[in-house]
């Protein structure tokens, strides 16, 4: 039924993914492997995540034609999947429901999350209210600093923020400590890791619980536009979003699959989170991938304007689709991906996330390039509210 | 390879067991690391554990991370720690050293290149803590190559099965860990442990050491009744911790002279 079978049955994407991890975690990722195998063959499970998506989510999201915007670059349509009109106003809440609704099948009263802006986090604090769940945040001191809103909301839902002080304070050490906490309390804890990375069977779990992002987009497009967009462009930190809208696309023969990255102030600085783009092949984090690494192997720090694009690592299967050549991988700097957010909160009336503004950004560089009947459709993975305090700044606007 | 082999067949032949004690290299400072090798050794270690210093120590607790950023604060890499042992093997040749660390730097040498670095600089073994078994086999065969022990761990948790395939893979000793949690968590159940350790040694053929939550003498010498060998690191790493530099030497022998009488104090009863 799929061509694009992976990954295999150890989690390897080709020569990436796999479980990287010490001896320690072993048995609970194998529990989480059975459990969520078992789970996927549950039409019970199945209904019950169809349900929560369409009643508490509100899915499906709509696919939105930017009139304004195609007329205005002057090319190829530009078609927005709608993920920023989900609760808590992002794709990541497609996983975490998913993910949540499993800890309550395995009976794991107590839920663990790294959060880098805040936005894994808050999905999953809303998931833990949702079913009951004690519900624990793990944070680097430096992002609680840049994201206070973030951080009162999910207190506001009931969760704990742990705040991190180790490395660069920053989502990667967010990632090391909730680790560190699942080994030492795994007996009554459920690890929701918020992207596709991770050991085995992460990146696949999470791509399945965001796929619904593509599936319901092959259905959409169909209906609209009588067939499929001539590309798919998503923005890429980790890579749920990509992941999730294009991996339904994977067998579609004829649809580019365009994942963009952060380049930050520019890959030439040095300063970017561009992993596929100017990284190398290693391990972290549990899996094999392109990493942004020096010359001794040891991880860097990134940069980019969106806090959910800054990480220094990518998921494995996007390594594995750069690799293969079924995906192509760009990249945007803070200027551009700041530019599309202005062009889509005056041109469509649509205030964008930092992130979801780099997949625009790509968009805007390649519509003027392709005649008035080519189709792009942009993962609008994210609303804009939460990055309010960036863009004044960057604006010279003080609240 | 053979440097571990003889330490236990020496040990066993005078009733004693293995001390392992572990120290990150580079910490607080590249100089110290190879007089605190030497401390280490007068101190009454068998084998020394060498940690690499790593970004993202993923599997360690507060203390051996904060052990890491100081090394990479002052700039130690991978290549620095071979030398290290290169220095330490022109006055020593008997006492192992043991590698341990995480995956990346080893990859960003090249493996191949790393096993044949660390066998001339007089390095025994080899743990790479985020190479479980199922990832490890091409490293373990090419450490073999090179006359490296593969020092694998296993946990509370590891069934029937991996252990076995732990013990198709591993040579010079097994690292088991005591309790679930980090390196540097707090207590050790040594009657759970007692449990596990002879049906390891009898699937697996290879002596084991036992590690994690092992803070003093007293602890260590229950440990010694039931291992081959107890691996102390988080508690030395302590003692660096709040030494001054020119105190590091000598309180660390004092800290690990006091755990190795412990231990043959038990093997001599």
């Amino acid at each position: 039924m799929h061509d694009h079978d992976l990954p295999d049955a150890s989690g390897h994407f080709g020569p990436y993914g796999g479980v990287f991890v010490a001896e320690t975690l072993i048995a609970a990722l194998d529990e989480l492997k059975e459990a969520y195998a078992a789970a996927q063959r549950d039409p019970e499970f199945i209904a019950e995540i169809d349900y929560e998506l369409k009643h508490y989510v509100g899915r499906p999201s709509p696919i939105y034609h930017a009139r304004h915007l195609s007329d205005v670059l002057g090319g190829a349509q530009i078609y927005l999947k709608r993920e920023d009109l989900n609760h808590t106003g992002a794709h990541k809440i497609n996983n975490c429901i998913g993910q949540a609704l499993l800890a309550r099948r395995m009976r794991k009263p107590r839920v663990i999350a790294e959060t880098g802006a805040g936005q894994h986090g808050v999905a999953t604090a809303t998931v833990a209210a949702r079913y009951g769940m004690e519900c624990v945040v793990y944070m680097g001191s430096e992002d609680i600093r840049r994201q206070a809103a973030n951080v009162y909301r999910m207190k506001l839902l009931g969760a704990s923020v742990v705040p991190v002080e180790s490395g660069s304070r920053t989502l990667k050490d967010a990632l090391n400590e909730a680790m560190r906490d699942w080994v030492t309390n795994v007996a009554e804890t459920f690890y929701i890791i918020g992207t596709v990375a991770g050991p085995h069977p992460y990146p696949m779990m999470v791509r399945d619980f965001q796929s619904v992002i593509g599936r319901e987009s092959i259905t959409q497009m169909q209906e609209q536009c009588g067939r499929q967009p001539d590309a798919v462009i998503a923005c890429v930190g980790g890579g749920s979003n990509a992941m999730g809208i294009f991996y339904p696309y994977i067998p579609v023969a004829g649809v580019r699959l365009i994942g963009v990255e952060a380049a930050g102030e520019g890959i030439e600085t040095g300063r970017h989170a561009a992993s596929l783009t100017a990284g190398r092949p290693g391990v972290l984090h549990g899996n094999r991938t392109y990493l942004l690494q020096d010359d001794n192997g040891q991880i860097i720090e990134t940069h980019s304007i969106s806090a959910g694009l800054d990480y220094p690592g990518v998921g494995p299967e996007h390594a594995w689709l750069k690799d293969s050549g079924r995906a192509e991988y760009v990249s945007v700097s803070d200027v551009e991906a700041l530019a599309a957010f202005h062009d889509l909160c005056r041109l469509e009336g649509i205030i964008p996330a930092l992130e979801s503004s780099h997949a625009l950004a790509y968009a805007a560089r390649l519509a003027p390039t392709l005649p008035k009947d080519k189709l792009l459709l942009v993962n609008l993975s994210g609303r804009g509210d939460k990055d309010m305090h960036t863009v004044a700044e960057k604006s010279g606007i003080k609240f | 390879m053979a440097r571990i082999k003889a330490v236990f067949e020496r040990l066993q032949a005078q009733g004693r067991k293995a001390l392992i004690p572990f120290i990150t290299a580079g910490d607080p400072d590249p100089r110290l690391t190879v007089p605190l090798l030497h401390a280490l050794v007068r101190a009454g270690a068998d084998i020394i554990e060498l940690g690499v210093p790593f970004s993202d120590p993923m599997a360690d607790g507060p203390t051996i991370q904060r052990a890491s950023e100081r090394a990479l604060a002052k700039g130690v890499s991978l290549r620095q720690v071979l030398m290290q042992v290169t220095d330490f093997r022109a006055d020593n040749q008997q006492t192992p050293i043991v590698l341990m660390g995480y995956a990346n730097p080893i990859e960003a040498m090249g493996v191949e290149a790393f096993a044949a670095a660390a066998c001339a600089a007089g390095v025994d073994g080899v743990l790479v803590v985020d190479y479980p078994p199922e990832e490890g086999v091409e490293f373990a065969q090419t450490l073999r190559r090179y006359a490296l022990d593969p020092i694998f761990l296993l946990a509370p948790t590891s069934s029937d099965a991996r252990i076995a395939q732990v013990g198709a893979l591993a040579s010079g000793y097994i690292y088991y860990v005591s309790l679930k949690g980090v390196t540097g968590s707090a207590s050790l159940d040594v009657a759970a442990v007692a449990a596990r350790i002879p049906e390891i040694r009898a699937r697996t053929g290879v002596p084991v050491g036992v590690g994690f939550g092992i803070r003093d003498a007293a602890t260590a010498a229950a440990v010694a009744e039931i291992a081959d060998a107890v691996v102390v690191g988080s508690r030395i790493i302590e003692e660096i911790e709040r030494s001054a530099s020119d105190k590091a030497c000598a309180n660390v022998i004092t800290l690990v002279a006091d755990i190795r009488r412990g231990m043959d104090g038990v093997a001599e009863a």
